[in-house]
């Protein structure tokens, strides 16, 4: 396996990870409080419509020629990596909250059970919950799975990784019966921005029509001067948090 | 489907790829785009372009960042 490609496996399956985790809080949440076969019959469902954009979607990139694919991939990555860095920067930084996924779960819990009781046949809010939650942190691993796949003609190979880590977040959840609170999401976002941000900046600018010094070694320097940004912002932004904390310590101990 | 629900459908479809893509800052979507096509200038002319999205980048980020971290940012 090239360095690009463990980048591709690594990547999505970080990425692939996080995301389980978010829609199996949502899905716990609804199956524990409202019907466990609604909720799995949302999951089913959309599952199923994004297997349908996977099929509709990956040979139509694949088709597409390596220059224009580049460009457009890359840009997006790129858009998508800063997105993902930004907000792991920020948590990181202290200012955003980290996300608390049994916090997350209380609050998804309190939502089915106000939504009134359960009625024979397919409870519909579980259904629609389950499928939601489900779709919308799918489309995000999708995206990658096919921005990164067709890049490099791996598809497979990341269609396999983001299938592992479904696997793994899924067979936890069952094993702990529970929100997965002790995965470092933030610092798994904080990867996946890093080499989102790294491979789109890569591709996007050979999609332009500009020549990296030393071809595709160049990524060894991409990610690290990327991964010392990013710490360099979370560093900058502590000490600003510090700071502005000093300050909100010192005015309310003024008399 | 009426004329009016289905243009409700299509803002919701459409607003949905704005927040699925361009997603907290809509500035990191134009920078990106801004630097993609400066590269694609500089390289069609000729001169070096390499550099030009990493710096674009770095810089995009820092702003995004140092923007939403101020106290009413």
């Amino acid at each position: 396996m090239s360095g690009a490609e463990l980048g591709l496996a690594v990547s999505v399956f970080l990425a692939c990870a996080v995301e389980s985790v978010e829609a199996l809080t949502i899905v716990l949440a609804v199956g524990t409080t409202r019907s466990w076969r609604a909720a799995l019959v949302g999951v089913g469902a959309a599952v199923v419509v994004l297997a349908g954009v996977t099929a509709a979607l990956g040979p139509a990139l694949t088709a597409l020629p390596l220059g224009t694919l580049r460009l457009v991939v890359g840009g997006l990555l790129l858009i998508f990596g800063l997105q993902w860095l930004r907000k792991a920067v920020l948590r990181a930084g202290g200012s955003k909250a980290l996300r608390d996924e049994l916090e997350a779960y209380e609050r998804e819990l309190s939502a089915a059970r106000r939504a009134g009781a359960v009625g024979g046949g397919l409870d519909p809010y579980a259904f629609t919950i389950a499928f939601k939650g489900v779709l919308l942190e799918g489309l995000e691993v999708v995206f990658i799975v096919l921005t990164f796949g067709a890049n490099q003609h791996r598809i497979g190979l990341a269609a396999a990784a983001a299938g592992l880590a479904v696997l793994l977040v899924t067979g936890a959840g069952v094993a702990v019966h529970r929100p997965l609170q002790r995965v470092p999401e933030n610092t798994l976002k904080f990867a996946v921005g890093v080499m989102l941000t790294s491979f789109g900046t890569f591709w996007g600018a050979e999609g332009a029509g500009a020549h990296w010094p030393g071809g595709d070694a160049a990524l060894l320097a991409i990610v690290p001067a990327t991964l010392l940004l990013a710490f360099g912002l979370v560093a900058a932004l502590r000490r600003r948090t510090r700071a502005a904390h000093r300050i909100a310590g010192e005015a309310t101990a003024r008399p | 489907m009426s004329r009016t629900a289905l243009a409700r459908r299509i803002r919701a479809a459409a607003m949905f790829v704005w927040d699925f893509i361009v997603g907290d800052d809509w500035r990191l979507a134009l920078g990106v785009v801004a630097g993609l096509g400066a590269t694609a200038l500089l390289a069609g002319s000729g001169i070096v372009a390499w550099w030009v999205l990493p710096v674009c980048a770095g810089v995009l980020l820092m702003v995004s960042v140092w923007r939403a971290s101020e106290p009413n940012g």
